[in-house]
């Protein structure tokens, strides 16, 4: 795998085409993220896995589900009891892929990239909380769902990862089909912020 | 808008789960060694109490996870098996 | 004018104008649609629904019955009450008969909604309310404060003293300190219409379309409010006595008087007679007299209560014990109130007082039990309800004082107490012809009605509710339904706490669709779901059709093509040149792990465990039952990994599937199931020059038809790129799937287009695939099967694995209702006449040997259920299961088509290139 070229295909965000809707929305800050490698780790959570992920990922991962824990280049979310997404921002996705793989096949465990699986919106502001929750059934109060918490659940009728990274800045990762909904729906949430 | 417990995420809005039917009817052992009728039962047949009821349900939305939880039918408030006397 | 100087709180500097039934009006913010007419002494009336008599206004607010309007500007809305409507400036309603009328133009207006976490929910800002909400808060506990009103304070007037100081100011002080409060949230002007599990309660919060500070924005927004806790202290409705003509414009409930005095500075009548059965309605009488009203006051108990007697002595309202009113005197408006003694009192109004209802909406929602109060002549809460508090009026506490103290507990406000009070008469009616006792005035219900309906045999309240109509008008017998309760047991001869109260449903107060369906409307009403080309299919002109959430190109139309032209056309390009499609919407799930080969061998009729690494398999999944219910290919990536295709309608479902047998049954296997629909994005690339565009694309492979096998896979690399090609074919014809990560979706597309443009490369959309795969026989799970349908019906035999001991439907083949030769069958259907297209859904009847069609019934052969034009065939031909259809083909069936029978062959599902020597090229 390590002898591939650099890739020079070009590459589209799912929302570039909503881009400069979602900056025109001035109360909470939106932000296309960047796209990341990311792969859906599944993982027995008793045993060594954990540990031997951890080695090549480069750091521990959240000990319990609906948390995340930082990674050098990334981040460990916790989605279940024996699941994981695990992000890079620097890796390839094949190369992610392949050495998570390679640590977690050793206990039983197995890494799939999911790197175009989601894409990423960034929410950053005092409101940014307020927003979601105009869409988003979770208690979403700071005390609640402080940084270092995340959770899989719906943003209108669409399933959302979000991601709590300190009070006013909030991720949110969805597939990219529904992604285009999602942007619309708070681009039109915001209406009123 | 009813809560369910996910056992892994906590109480959710009952719009994130799905409902499996019956909890605990196993997959017979030798469908081919099964009577028609037997057969019929397994496939078509469930209980419908009135009371306590052991379900299945799956947080579609969330972990994905299925799970047993027992809900009282006359109420459908889900109680521990704990409370479940009948 | 009936304006009163010194009276009410609205803003006298500034003045609306509204027009009403055509008539410009001014008011004051502040004012609603009722007190800015009444202040102007126009008292609104409409008709009745059943009798046609006149109606006026009766409330103040939401208990009134009668008081309705139709809202035309700014934008119509039916059927709102004009003691509730605030009145803005250009507001333009008109009174309505029992029916308005819905706009017809879309509401352009925006609504919407908020989710809110708390500790405590409080309903109702009145006295209660705000000492409940300030002491939660006090106590660090997070608040939400909901009241419908457009100012706190709820029935409190401005004339009481609490903690010393007047009651404005007190609200002044308890609203500062709560805004001080980031943990409280408190919203004037919004109704907690629902009450559901876990302490889940719906608010409906009135934005306004220009209300002062406003401004133009969400009209309605519905909060969505999960508390641990709520308290409802909502307050408690007065409720009239029913007497003779009691329908009359002129008769108003006497809190009703006093909060249009209080709040808006109208004074309703010069010459008032007050009748009540409680002391409550003393203030309004004293208040109104001071207003400048002549006041007389009809106490209906023996001893009229001291201290309100010696106060009313004081100003000189005559106040008589032991005396009723009977019935009114009048035409359109009362001039005389008739006593029970039949004397006439000259009036302009009459106010009543039969005692007041706990507003027990919010408990009743959530199954709260209620309790006959004997004292109160009405229903309280009996049971506690978890997670549920009742305070104040709500709770049947009724003087300021032990309002405050219920609601503060230990660190409550003080007020000072009324003396010499007297415990209330309960009365339901007095004297008089049941015929003309009106006890809900919204449905024009009488007491004969209920007299009636007991003479039928009903004795129980829900009965007699259905039986009368009683409570069921918009107001939802706010005012009658414990008068209709009370008057029952005393035509059945029963105590009222025998009684079980008609239960309350949400919502409280009417709710507007729009309001109820927030921002999803329009395109956001579902999500819609698009690949990462949508925009270049928007571009090429694409029409779209709904694939689930999906929205999938249907075909490209050019300049003056129908759907039949360009889907001919796009047919005719894959089977001659090379066609491409958006396959992306295709369900992907990756399969990992030993055990893997196990499960799909369990979960696919055939077996997938001998699959080669290297090649793609079709399967077909089926329920216990045999039935089909999902289908698509699989390829093999590794030993112990396989990625499997699901239908674009089902990915969802067939995942859940695959893992409740994993989670719940088979907990031993060692496999991961990862969705990756999304993740990839499918391009088919279809017909005989499609391997040239492969080949030109992707040098690296070697396309030939024996280094790139049909059902077989490679990956290779495109600009650094992986992709993985596939030889798959859903249309019969040589064919390649190019998967890629979603993200060089557009790029892989530019190049495939690219390298087919000497080839006229032509992308083909849902319309012009299902076309395709129809004329080879190849079923659409959902269209051509419906859930009841085995493989062996679609005469996919071949796909039924005879050597696997079990699998996911196989013990249900030998059911010998899946033996029986005369199942549907998946056959095809050639009109004789080739030209008419038959429609999808028709059915299928067949003629008696003598040619004729037998008797009615007649008996159903089957369905028609793809039907298309074919550009291969240059004729119209359709799939259909029929009855024992493989035993029938080469007979001629008919099909109702308009009214004529259109007669059809029966043929062989594949009638293009039944050999398969297409699909190499």
């Amino acid at each position: 795998m390590a002898d591939l070229p650099v890739p020079t295909l070009p590459w589209a965000h799912p929302l570039e085409s909503r881009r400069a809707r979602l900056e025109d929305v001035s109360a909470v800050r939106q932000e296309l993220s960047a796209p990341v490698a990311a792969v859906d780790l599944r993982l027995d959570p008793a045993g060594a896995g954990p540990a031997a992920v951890a080695a090549v990922v480069g750091g521990p991962l959240p000990e319990r589900p609906d948390t995340w824990t930082a990674l050098p280049a990334g981040l460990a979310l916790r989605l279940g009891p024996d699941e994981w997404l695990l992000t890079s921002s620097r890796a390839r996705p094949e190369d992610w892929e392949f050495g998570v793989d390679e640590a977690a096949l050793a206990h039983g465990g197995s890494a799939v990239d999911v790197s175009a699986q989601r894409t990423s919106l960034r929410l950053r502001g005092q409101r940014a909380r307020d927003l979601l929750a105009s869409c988003c059934a979770l208690d979403l109060r700071p005390a609640s769902f402080p940084r270092g918490r995340c959770a899989q659940t719906l943003l209108g009728q669409s399933a959302v990862l979000l991601v709590a990274h300190d009070t006013d800045d909030l991720q949110l990762f969805v597939r990219t089909s529904f992604a285009g909904y999602v942007a619309d729906l708070l681009v039109d949430a915001a209406h009123d912020f | 808008m009813q809560l369910i417990s996910c056992p892994w995420c906590g109480p959710r809005e009952e719009v994130e789960f799905s409902y499996g039917g019956q909890a605990a009817v196993a997959y017979p052992e030798h469908p081919a060694a099964l009577t028609d009728e037997q057969w019929a039962r397994f496939v078509f047949f469930r209980d419908n109490p009135k009371g306590p009821f052991a379900e299945r349900w799956v947080h579609a939305a969330g972990c994905r996870r299925w799970f047993t939880a027992v809900r009282d039918t006359r109420t459908h408030r889900f109680v521990s098996p704990s409370e479940v006397t009948s | 004018m009936s304006r009163v100087p010194g009276f009410g709180r609205i803003d006298r500097s500034r003045t609306v104008t509204i027009t009403v039934d055509g008539v410009p009006y001014t008011g004051h913010p502040g004012d609603t649609v009722a007190s800015v007419l009444l202040a102007h002494d126009v008292h609104p009336r409409t008709t009745s629904v059943k009798y046609g008599r006149p109606r006026g206004i009766t409330g103040a607010w939401t208990e009134d019955p009668t008081g309705l309007i139709q809202v035309e500007e700014p934008f119509p809305e039916p059927m709102l009450l004009a003691t509730t409507v605030e009145a803005t400036d250009g507001l333009v309603v008109r009174g309505v008969n029992g029916q308005g009328r819905l706009a017809e133009v879309a509401d352009t207006a925006r609504y919407d909604r908020r989710h809110h976490h708390c500790d405590v929910l409080v309903v109702g800002a009145g006295p209660a309310g705000l000492v409940a909400a300030r002491a939660a808060a006090r106590r660090g506990e997070s608040v939400v404060l909901v009241d419908d009103r457009a100012d706190p304070g709820g029935t409190l007037t401005g004339t009481e003293t609490i903690d010393g100081e007047p009651s404005p100011a007190f609200v002044a002080d308890v609203v500062a300190e709560l805004a001080d409060q980031p943990e409280v949230t408190h919203l004037q002007r919004t109704t907690a219409f629902g009450h559901y599990d876990d302490g889940f309660v719906l608010a409906l919060e009135r934005r306004g379309d220009s209300v002062d500070g406003y401004g133009l924005r969400t009209r309605q927004r519905v909060h969505r409010i999960r508390a641990s806790r709520v308290v409802v202290a909502a307050g408690a409705i007065e409720r009239p006595v029913v007497i003779e003509d009691g329908d009359r414009p002129g008769v108003v409930l006497a809190s009703a008087a006093r909060d249009l005095l209080h709040r808006h500075g109208v004074l309703v009548g010069r010459e008032v007679v007050v009748f009540t059965t409680n002391d409550s309605a003393y203030a309004a009488a004293l208040d109104l007299h001071e207003a400048g009203a002549g006041v007389r006051v009809l106490d209906a108990r023996d001893e009229a209560p001291r201290g309100w007697a010696r106060a009313c002595a004081e100003r000189g309202v005559a106040v008589t014990p032991a005396a009723t009113v009977r019935g009114t005197r009048g035409e359109e408006r009362i001039t005389a109130a008739v006593t029970g003694d039949g004397t006439e009192i000259p009036c302009d109004l009459l106010l009543l007082s039969g005692g007041w209802t706990p507003a027990a909406h919010l408990v009743s929602h959530v199954g709260g039990a209620l309790t006959y109060d004997e004292t109160l002549g009405a229903f309280v809460f009996g049971e506690p309800v978890a997670g549920v508090e009742v305070i104040g009026a709500a709770n049947g506490t009724l003087a300021l004082a032990d309002v405050l103290r219920e609601a503060g507990g230990a660190g409550a406000p003080h007020a000072p107490a009324e003396d010499d009070g007297a415990p209330p008469r309960v009365l339901w009616r007095t004297e008089g012809d049941p015929a003309r006792q009106f006890v809900d005035v919204a449905r024009d219900a009488t007491v004969a009605d209920i007299a009636r309906a007991v003479g039928a045999g009903l004795t129980h309240p829900e009965h007699v509710k259905r039986y009368t109509t009683i409570g069921t008008a918009h107001d939802q017998g706010r005012t009658s339904g414990m008068l209709a309760i009370g008057i029952l047991a005393e035509l059945t001869g029963r105590p009222v706490a025998a009684m079980r109260p008609t239960t309350f449903r949400p919502p409280f107060v009417p709710v507007a669709f729009a309001a109820l369906a927030g921002r999803e409307r329009g395109d956001l009403f579902d999500p819609v779901r698009t690949t990462p080309l949508h925009a270049w299919h928007v571009a090429a002109g694409a029409e779209f059709e709904d694939v689930g959430q999906w929205k999938r190109a249907r075909h490209y139309p050019r300049a003056g093509e129908d759907m039949t032209a360009a889907v001919l056309r796009e047919c005719a390009a894959v089977r001659t040149s090379v066609g491409i499609m958006d396959a992306s919407t295709l369900g992907t799930i990756d399969v990992r792990g030993p055990d893997a080969p196990v499960l799909l061998d369990r979960l696919y009729t055939n077996m997938m465990s001998s699959l080669k690494v290297g090649r793609v398999r079709y399967g077909v999944m089926c329920g216990n039952d045999g039935m089909v219910r999902d289908d698509g290919t699989v390829l093999r990536l590794a030993e112990n990994r396989y990625l499997v295709t699901t239908t674009t309608g089902n990915a969802a479902a067939v995942l859940d599937s695959m893992e409740e047998w994993l989670q719940t049954e088979w907990t031993d296997l060692r496999v991961r199931l990862t969705s990756v629909t999304d993740h990839w994005s499918i391009a088919a690339v279809a017909g005989p020059r499609s391997r040239d565009v492969i080949g030109a694309v992707f040098g690296d492979l070697d396309v030939s038809n024996d280094a790139f096998g049909f059902m077989t896979w490679q990956d290779t690399v495109l600009d650094g790129t992986p992709v993985r090609v596939a030889r798959i074919s859903f249309s019969g014809e040589l064919a390649f799937e190019v998967s890629v990560a979603s993200g060089y979706a557009s790029a892989v597309w530019a190049r495939l287009l690219a390298a087919g443009q000497a080839y006229g490369i032509t992308p083909y959309g849902t319309e012009t695939m299902h076309v395709l795969r129809a004329e080879k026989g190849y079923p659409i799970i959902g269209q051509d099967t419906d859930g009841t349908v085995s493989p062996h019906d679609l005469g996919m035999s071949w796909a039924v694995s005879a050597k696997k001991d079990d699998f996911v439907g196989k013990r249900s083949y030998t059911r010998p209702e899946n033996r029986n030769p005369l199942r549907k069958q998946l056959v095809s259907l050639l009109p004789t006449d080739a030209a008419t297209k038959l429609p999808e859904g028709s059915q299928i009847v067949g003629f008696c040997a003598d040619g004729r069609l037998p008797a009615p019934p007649v008996p159903m052969l089957g369905h028609v259920t793809s039907s298309y034009h074919s550009a291969e065939l240059a004729r119209p031909f359709a799939l259909a299961l029929v009855k024992g259809g493989r035993d029938r083909v080469g007979e001629v069936v008919h099909v109702p088509v308009e009214g004529e029978l259109v007669p059809a062959l029966i043929g062989s599902s594949v009638l293009v290139d039944p050999e398969g020597a297409r699909r190499d090229g």
